[in-house]
């Protein structure tokens, strides 16, 4: 019986791995889409609204299948055409990876750009009047009030990808659901298999609030508050 | 790609049938859920403090987990229970817990129900004290404060965080095609895959699906909201 309990412990594992490596990869796409939108450039603030939109009125679950049954015929069909003989699989953990980076990259644009939108535009003509270049001016003047600003979205983003890796399990990755499935189905006690999996899920969940939380007063250290 | 297979009488059949039992498992799940979410925000925003405590520990517990775990819980858990199963066979309500279609509105109608319930707690919360006080002047019970004051407004601002809840919540069902024996619009993507092995477009059909659906939802939200919350509009004139 404790086997399983710590067969499902180890895929809590897999899942903060995944869960992590999803994150970077829905930042980088945030920043770009971001970036994309406030560019003012006419295609690229088309490509980054056609992504937003699209991303976000899909279920997770639906685009997770399509990258992973649809992602490894498409690509096997391209480097059948290129005609090098090489195969590739679609492992669970890179399917999910980039489906869940992907769509939480639509979220986070939203997300960033509302947070560079709040910072106030005179801060931008003041750095470069200090003779900033613009790589100077984001590192010192946009990241840490962008940090400050998106903090709160960036939570809720956050908390709903967590709970969306558990949907990499319909797709075979061995994570904390997926384990917890197949101890109910071998121990036919299920209920206590699903209700740890749910205290670790829980258990993660307050620990990035709480180290979220911290964070976000770090970084709002001298942001003045009307008192209301 | 062969988009021919998508558009046989068979497949179109299959993907309608999808479609009605999304569209079935959403507007009942949203009706269940809504009505449980009136009752646990008026018990969060209510004077007794232990009531206040079970509705919070609820809804932390069901925000805090995935909903496929909860899913989980209903189908493989419940249903396992010694204590139900000596009682399915005939005595009611726990004659459902045999079909997947009531563990999956089970499973749904709490988890919106635990988000729609705190957003609802929170535009309670926020009612203009002002209002609050004036009614009260009037000489109106508390039932009555609530009933004709508070709820009516606190329902009204809660619609577009309620938007984003009913989009997420059509987005959700999709994990039905987690349960066996249920044939919603991703089950029956992923049957027609399976019979086809035709990947990107029996999916790529479902997400289109999907994405018609979100944007009728949003269209349907933006009317109510302009109708419900015509006088918090910018003017027009």
């Amino acid at each position: 019986m404790s086997a399983y309990y710590w067969s499902i412990l180890n895929g809590a594992l897999l899942t903060v791995a995944v869960s992590l490596a999803a994150l970077a990869v829905a930042i980088v796409l945030g920043l770009m889409g971001a970036a994309a939108k406030i560019s003012g450039n006419t295609p690229l603030v088309a490509l980054a609204t056609v992504y937003t939109t699209i991303i976000r009125g899909i279920p997770e679950l639906v685009l997770m299948l399509l990258v992973f049954y649809g992602g490894s015929i498409g690509i096997n069909n391209l480097l059948e055409l290129s005609g090098t003989g090489i195969t590739l699989d679609i492992e669970p953990f890179s399917a999910g990876v980039l489906t869940l980076g992907f769509i939480y990259g639509a979220y986070m644009t939203e997300t960033f750009r509302g947070a560079i939108l709040s910072i106030p535009r005179g801060q931008f003509e003041a750095a470069a009047a200090f003779g900033m270049g613009p790589v100077q001016a984001f590192v010192r003047i946009t990241l840490p009030q962008l940090v400050r600003y998106a903090l709160p979205g960036f939570t809720n983003n956050w908390l709903v990808l967590i709970k969306a890796t558990a949907l990499i399990s319909l797709i075979g990755l061995q994570e904390m659901t997926y384990l917890a499935k197949q101890a109910s189905a071998a121990t036919r006690s299920p209920f206590a298999f699903f209700l740890f999996t749910a205290a670790l899920f829980l258990l993660y969940t307050w620990a990035s609030l709480a180290v979220l939380r911290r964070l976000n007063a770090r970084y709002s250290m001298g942001a003045q508050r009307g008192d209301l | 790609m062969d988009w021919e297979v998508i558009y046989r009488p068979e497949s179109l059949a299959m993907y309608g049938e999808g479609v009605m039992t999304t569209v079935w498992l959403l507007l009942s799940s949203l009706g269940i859920g809504g009505l449980l979410a009136l009752l646990f925000a008026l018990a969060l925003t209510g004077p007794w403090k232990w009531l206040q405590r079970i509705v919070g520990a609820y809804t932390f517990v069901i925000r805090g987990t995935p909903l496929l775990i909860q899913i989980y819980m209903i189908y493989y858990g419940l249903g396992q229970l010694e204590w139900i199963q000596a009682r399915w066979d005939d005595s009611w309500p726990w004659t459902h817990f045999k079909e997947a279609a009531f563990c999956a509105l089970l499973a749904f109608s709490l988890n919106t129900a635990g988000y729609t319930a705190e957003m609802l707690a929170g535009a309670i919360r926020e009612t203009n004290a002002g209002e609050i006080e004036s009614a009260q002047a009037f000489g109106m019970s508390r039932f009555g404060v609530m009933l004709r004051i508070v709820l009516p407004s606190a329902l009204r601002r809660t619609l577009p965080a309620y938007s984003n809840e009913v989009v997420m919540m059509l987005h959700s069902t999709s994990l039905a095609s987690a349960v066996p024996g249920l044939l919603d619009i991703t089950a029956a993507a992923s049957r027609i895959y399976s019979d086809f092995y035709l990947p990107f477009e029996a999916y790529l059909a479902a997400a289109a699906l999907y994405l018609i659906g979100t944007f009728c939802l949003i269209g349907v939200f933006k009317l109510a909201e302009r109708h419900f919350l015509a006088h918090m509009a910018p003017r027009r004139h």
